[in-house]
């Protein structure tokens, strides 16, 4: 087992078991952290994939972001939540049955393809890829398309969160 | 070297815990939380099918980042929607947002 593998077992084991607490634990704000943690632990995945640009927008979008809005939101709704108990639904086994049996499936299916075990094929030493990245997003051939209709739903996004959340008299 | 199953069993794992979470939670930031979780398994996913099929492409990476966009858009009206209803109705169960079941 090399270095490289043994870091990658630790921060599966940590970004599961964060997720896990973050689906598990009854405290809203406390799921939030956990959840940030995960968030940090698959920003690590994108590192060791080779993928620095999506590492740091991961950090800055996910954890500095969506995480910090997500608690700003419990916070808002908290009086409520402290007073339920109980955080799960009364038919959460069928949903940790289905989660199973899909893992279950998942891991069959994968099991089965001829790719499974591929090995990494080599980065070629010439090529940037931020600057890659950010010319196919760009341009005419690639995903300029997607990326201009991404901006628009995102706009829509902004205007129709202000909108819903307006407190009309 | 890490093979390429490894990434895929533990986007598999993330996403079906998420799943787990969605499923089964009452509290609709906790729904929005397990949300989070299977996009980013699908993001890991992404990346990972990158590295090792296409690395010349930048295909993934690309999807990648529409997922992000995606992901924020998605929570920033999730929360809206939920303080909305907080706002009306003095809940956030979801069991209890039952407007339009008739």
């Amino acid at each position: 087992m090399t270095g490289i593998q043994l870091v990658f077992i630790v921060v599966a084991v940590m970004t599961l078991g964060a997720a896990l607490m973050a689906v598990l634990t009854s405290n809203m704000v406390h799921a939030a952290l956990w959840l940030i943690l995960a968030l940090f632990g698959v920003a690590i995945i994108f590192v060791l994939l080779n993928a620095g640009f999506l590492a740091v927008v991961q950090v800055v979008i996910y954890i500095g972001a969506i995480s910090i809005i997500m608690i700003f939101a419990i916070m808002l709704t908290r009086r409520l939540i402290t007073d339920i108990g109980t955080q799960t639904s009364s038919s959460w086994p069928w949903a940790a049955l289905i989660a199973v049996a899909l893992f279950g499936g998942l891991a069959w299916m994968l099991s089965t393809w001829g790719g499974f075990n591929t090995t990494p094929q080599l980065l070629s030493p010439r090529s940037d890829q931020v600057v890659e990245l950010g010319q196919a997003l760009v341009s005419p051939n690639a995903f300029v398309i997607p990326f201009e209709v991404a901006s628009v739903l995102l706009l829509a996004a902004l205007i129709g969160a202000i909108f819903i959340a307006w407190d009309r008299k | 070297m890490i093979p390429l199953s490894w990434y895929l069993i533990l986007s598999a794992a993330l996403f079906c815990i998420g799943l787990f979470g969605v499923l089964s939670r009452k509290n609709a930031v906790a729904i929005l939380i397990g949300i989070e979780l299977m996009l980013n398994a699908v993001n890991v996913n992404l990346v990972a099918f990158w590295r090792y099929i296409t690395p010349q492409a930048i295909t993934g990476q690309a999807f990648a980042v529409l997922v992000f966009a995606v992901a924020a858009a998605e929570v920033a009206v999730g929360l809206a929607l939920i303080i909305s209803i907080y706002r009306r109705r003095n809940t956030v169960v979801a069991d209890e947002i039952d407007m339009l079941k008739f």
